[in-house]
């Protein structure tokens, strides 16, 4: 029992540890990467938190105002709400979606190309209330917004 | 699935190309169930999304089940020119994949 305890965190650790060296390694060598691998950790994470941490190494990030976020004020379908993102921050290397309330809060990462505007848009679907935030990776700095979105009924569930 | 599975619209105004498109997949996210069995239905969602301008990609994303159902997804792009191509392909979790392709108008 007791090996077998220290065997499953040994593994745990060591996987982890494998997720995170690949992550930034690839981040290292090709920052945009003709399709990367998808970041799984990243998105099964259960917190903003975590979800950050896998996809971009770190949760840190300061808020901006460069950074607008076009969603409705109260969601009557959280199944389907309808996002919009855009900044006129130079240099965007990549755009995180997320929505707080969500099991999963990951929804999206956008990995801008060459020419590519901030400028995305999209719907997602939020189990209830929460906020929706942008995250932004430009020039090595991350910068966030937020925005509140009321949800009437959920769209996560059956 | 027919090849019609996406539908691009890619227009030019201004030096910046806008392209809208829709996608049709079901976006399951592992975590609903089946109303009459209660067995989950398991998650079956597009995972990458890559973005072309003639053959540079422009944009790639990655996706979680969180995305809508029948994903709308709209982007802009400086440069591009009418006639242009603009192409669309994802990749689900499943290995399934669809591309089309668009001209800029």
């Amino acid at each position: 029992m007791n090996t077998d305890t220290k065997r499953r965190v040994f593994l745990k650790g060591s996987l982890a540890a494998g997720t995170v060296a690949v992550a930034a390694g690839a981040g290292l060598l090709a920052p945009q990467a003709v399709l990367a691998a998808w970041p799984e950790k990243a998105f099964t994470a259960k917190s903003s938190e975590d979800a950050l941490s896998g996809a971009f190494g770190s949760a840190a990030s300061e808020t901006s105002e460069q950074i607008k976020i076009k969603a409705p004020d109260i969601a009557e379908n959280g199944a389907v709400v309808p996002v919009t993102i855009t900044s006129d921050i130079a240099g965007i290397e990549t755009i995180a979606l997320l929505s707080t309330a969500n099991n999963a809060p990951l929804v999206a990462l956008f990995n801008m190309g060459q020419g590519a505007a901030a400028d995305v848009s999209t719907r997602i679907k939020m189990g209830k209330t929460g906020d929706v935030v942008a995250v932004v990776k430009a020039g090595g700095k991350m910068l966030s917004n937020r925005k509140s979105v009321k949800v009437t009924i959920g769209g996560c569930g059956g | 699935m027919a090849k019609s599975s996406i539908k691009i619209r890619a227009k030019l105004k201004g030096g910046v190309t806008t392209v809208k498109c829709l996608m049709n997949h079901p976006m399951e996210t592992g975590l609903r169930k089946d109303k009459k069995t209660g067995n989950p239905i398991p998650a079956h969602f597009i995972q990458d999304v890559v973005a072309k301008h003639n053959d540079a990609e422009v944009m790639n994303a990655q996706w979680s089940g969180s995305v809508s159902k029948n994903p709308y997804l709209a982007f802009k792009f400086n440069g591009g020119a009418s006639g242009d191509s603009v192409s669309i392909s994802w990749t689900d979790n499943k290995g399934a994949s669809e591309s089309a392709t668009a001209k800029i108008k």
